[in-house]
């Protein structure tokens, strides 16, 4: 009944190691993004599930698909094409707002600026 | 014999993409700030739009296909419309 039957040995062994490599890099991003200490060290951890845990899954997909139906399935292209594509721009834009929300408050830890000791932002002296 | 291999590994799979999930609600939920959970719910899309992928491969299916690129599609704008937010405090100027 479901299609897993019809694969040969060699397909299945490629499109299994696709899988796992997949969901094994998108769980160790996870779990960075669980155990970093700030959010800039934070933001790194899940593009490894955005980039090359997506491209794997999608290639495992691909490969399933193309060999199943006997003609190349490239579809999951699209997919892999906009999440590239579109995660720098959402992590750049919410790193700009922290960096907004951090001055803003004045414990911006990129200028050695801990939230341990904030420091109010004086205004400009007039010239 | 055939499709023991592919029917472990699609399993393994959905518990290691179900535990990413795990982590990323964690980070929802717990965040200290707000822009930590604006980061957890992209993670967190990302990670349903593969979790559909993997199972579209189980059962063969196009239809899950279609899904994802919708998800991937929405999480874009939602995340961008949150960011946007925490920046300027509205949306739409």
């Amino acid at each position: 009944m479901t299609p897993i039957e019809e694969l040969p040995l060699w397909a299945e062994i490629l499109v299994s190691l696709f899988l796992l490599l997949g969901s094994g890099v998108t769980l160790i991003g996870c779990t960075g993004l669980v155990r970093f200490k700030t959010f800039y060290e934070r933001i790194h951890a899940p593009t490894l599930g955005s980039t090359l845990g997506t491209f794997a899954i999608l290639t495992a997909s691909m490969l399933y698909f193309s060999i199943t139906e006997a003609r190349f399935v490239l579809h999951e292209l699209l997919i892999g094409a906009f999440v590239t594509i579109t995660t720098p721009v959402t992590f750049l834009l919410l790193v700009q707002a922290t960096v907004y929300r951090d001055r803003f408050e004045g414990t911006d830890p990129l200028a050695g600026l801990g939230p341990e000791k904030p420091t109010v932002k004086t205004p400009p002296e007039p010239s | 014999m055939s499709g023991v291999i592919l029917g472990a590994s699609l399993l393994v799979a959905k518990i290691f993409l179900t535990l990413a999930m795990t982590a990323a609600t964690y980070r929802v939920l717990y965040g200290p700030r707000a822009q930590d959970r604006v980061l957890g719910m992209d993670t967190l899309y990302v990670n349903a739009m593969l979790l559909l992928l993997v199972f579209g491969i189980g059962s063969g299916s196009q239809v899950y296909f279609e899904l994802s690129l919708i998800i991937a599609l929405l999480g874009f704008m939602a995340t961008v419309a949150m960011a946007k937010f925490l920046m300027r405090g509205e949306v739409i100027e």
